[in-house]
């Protein structure tokens, strides 16, 4: 018997070789650390099934979620051409903007959406986290400005959902040039008597909040969400001592009064369907199901099995 | 006595010996005033070259200068019976903006602008020009304090960027920024910006979403500090030097980006050496832009104002 061989060797193969299971059927939750199979997890919209955390949803996922049906247009918006400032950290901005764009198969950090919800039209401004970062540059301010005047034209409200760590450094003052262009955009939609609502999703944070994120006539946030001027780091670097429990988070923000509700992610198309129809003085409409939330259990269960 | 900047070596070392030779009476035939002259004159040219071709991370330092006029000094030169006002009629004071009533060579005005203090007691006090929510509620209720009377407001931006802090955080220092801007973008009457120091990112754009918005020569405004850049960009903050020129954030780059209507020229030397001097040049820059914007028709003011802001940058976008 040769020890060597039957021993240790397939030992050390386990170890060099991948198992034959690919490693993102099934996930960890960062709050429970339960694992949570990865169909589930997308059948609730990246909210876990076990302690219902909220973790973060791309921007295209959560349009389906909203509008009636899952169906909704977007609208063509102004891209950047070239790079303003010709800046250059240890990366060129331009061959940041190209990864993001390959990795996001968008132009820029602001996808504007129009359709039905409760059989209402709305405009919905949406950043995308994973693109930089959400961050706010020239781009998106005129994105957020087109998005204002789409939904005065067509007398429908504006939702915008944040999720942005603040201005985009790279284009220097321009991207501070944002916070009152973004001002000047949502109130054309408050002056025109039209509801402005804000969802506040993690992380809301810098200049995207001291700015048109924290202006919505009725904010609402996601449980958990990151909701804040500076930078945890920064202030704790500042005063020197540890943050309070809790803190910057959606429940402390509704606790010191900074926004009106903190709504789950499954209640929310219905928070905002109610919300505009009594604004508007209207009769709730119907609610229509969503479309990508009709997945039975049943399926997600064989799948499950499969997979064990 | 003058604190000088790493990069004034040689003008410190010539100013030096300006000094010694100022107590000297003249010793037999050297007439120590030749050379007292002489010394001024090569002083001179060592500023104006020095001076003229700072590096951005040279301005920042200059725009920090702590002999460089503040706030409070502006006030003293150019605002007469001037009436402080405070409070935000909510939770407290904030000295890091102060602002009040008073008159500008003749009229009548409101006047806000973040104060940085010049020892360390009035440093505390103000906090170093670091407001909190509060202090953003004061500069707005004085803005709509403004217009209710139909007074321009003049706001003198000086920060080195909003306080982060636990309060600002839970009084909601983004909401107060936030609404700060909105209240200079809603305001029917003139209001004129210029940035005299440090343009510190949403700290200092709460004050200066103005019709006309002026930067001193030597003055920076930018979207973060070049630390704060360099930190998260370069993951170090040793790199201070690079952001701040990568970031642009120069009055010169500010007018060629078209993010300030124009640059204000300082004495030789920057304002720290003649701070009256700078402090009228000023002057003279507010009056003229209020006597342009107080001849326009008061139903253009608000809508000037928005256009100014929803043009710039538009240029680097595609159709």
């Amino acid at each position: 018997m040769n020890w060597l061989k039957n021993y240790v060797r397939p030992k050390i193969r386990a170890l060099v070789e991948k198992e034959n299971i690919p490693d993102n059927l099934w996930k960890q939750c960062q709050s429970c650390e339960q694992m949570i199979f990865h169909r589930e997890l997308e059948a609730a919209h990246n909210v876990c099934p076990h302690c219902n955390h909220h973790m973060r949803l791309a921007a295209k996922k959560r349009l389906e979620t909203l509008f009636d049906h899952g169906v909704f247009e977007t609208v063509q918006l102004a891209g950047l051409k070239g790079d303003p400032l010709k800046f250059r950290d240890k990366k060129r901005y331009t061959d940041r903007l190209k990864d993001s764009r390959n990795t996001t198969g968008e132009d820029d950090a602001l996808i504007v959406a129009h359709g039905k919800m409760g059989g209402n039209a709305v405009i919905v401004a949406i950043m995308n986290f994973s693109f930089m970062g959400g961050s706010m540059g020239i781009a998106l301010g005129k994105g957020l400005i087109s998005a204002a005047r789409l939904a005065v034209l067509k007398e429908s409200p504006l939702i915008a959902i944040t999720s942005s760590g603040g201005a985009r450094m790279q284009e220097g003052i321009l991207s501070l040039m944002q916070m009152p262009r973004s001002i000047i955009a949502v109130n054309e939609v408050k002056e025109a008597g039209l509801p402005y609502i804000t969802v506040l999703t993690d992380p809301t944070t810098g200049g995207v909040s001291a700015s048109f994120a924290m202006l919505g006539d009725i904010a609402i946030a996601e449980p958990g969400a990151v909701i804040g001027f500076a930078g945890a780091r920064v202030i704790e670097e500042t005063i020197r001592e540890t943050l309070p429990e809790g803190f910057q988070r959606a429940e402390y923000l509704l606790e010191h009064g900074m926004i009106d509700r903190v709504v789950h992610r499954h209640e929310l198309r219905d928070e905002l369907i109610r919300i505009n129809a009594i604004l508007k003085n209207t009769n709730s409409a119907k609610i229509v199901p969503i479309a990508s939330s009709n997945k039975s259990s049943k399926y997600i269960n064989q799948e499950r099995e499969a997979a064990e | 006595m003058l604190s000088f900047l790493d990069f004034e070596k040689n003008i410190a070392e010539l100013e030096g010996k300006l000094q010694e030779l100022k107590h000297l009476s003249d010793i037999g035939d050297i007439k120590i005033a030749d050379e007292v002259s002489r010394l001024q004159v090569q002083i001179e040219r060592a500023l104006k070259t020095t001076y003229g071709k700072l590096s951005a991370w040279q301005k920042v330092q200059v725009a920090r200068h702590p002999e460089r006029p503040h706030c409070v000094d502006f006030i003293d030169t150019l605002i007469e019976d001037f009436t402080p006002l405070s409070g935000d009629r909510t939770f407290s004071d904030d000295a890091a903006i102060v602002g009040g009533l008073g008159r500008f060579r003749g009229r009548s005005i409101v006047i806000i602008g973040q104060e940085k203090g010049h020892d360390t007691d009035t440093r505390v006090k103000h906090n170093f020009g670091m407001p909190r929510p509060e202090g953003y509620r004061k500069a707005i209720r004085l803005m709509k304090l403004a217009d209710r009377f139909k007074l321009p407001v003049v706001t003198l931006v000086d920060t080195p960027g909003a306080y982060p802090g636990i309060g600002a955080e839970e009084r909601g220092q983004a909401e107060a920024i936030a609404r700060s801007i909105e209240t200079c973008l809603s305001l029917s009457q003139p209001i004129v910006s210029v940035v005299i120091g440090e343009g510190g990112s949403g700290g200092a754009i709460a004050l200066a979403a103005a019709n006309n918005v002026m930067m001193m020569e030597h003055a920076v405004y930018s979207v973060i500090s070049p630390e704060g850049c360099a930190s998260i960009l370069w993951r170090s903050a040793e790199h201070a030097e690079e952001a701040a020129e990568a970031l642009k954030l120069t009055s010169q780059n500010l007018l060629k980006l078209g993010v300030i209507n124009s640059i204000i020229p300082e004495p030789l030397g920057a304002a720290h050496r003649a701070p009256k001097e700078a402090i009228n040049m000023v002057g003279n820059s507010i009056s003229e832009a209020l006597n342009e914007l107080q001849a326009q028709d008061e139903s253009v003011v608000k809508r000037l104002r928005r256009e100014r802001f929803l043009t710039i940058g538009d240029d680097a976008l595609t159709t």
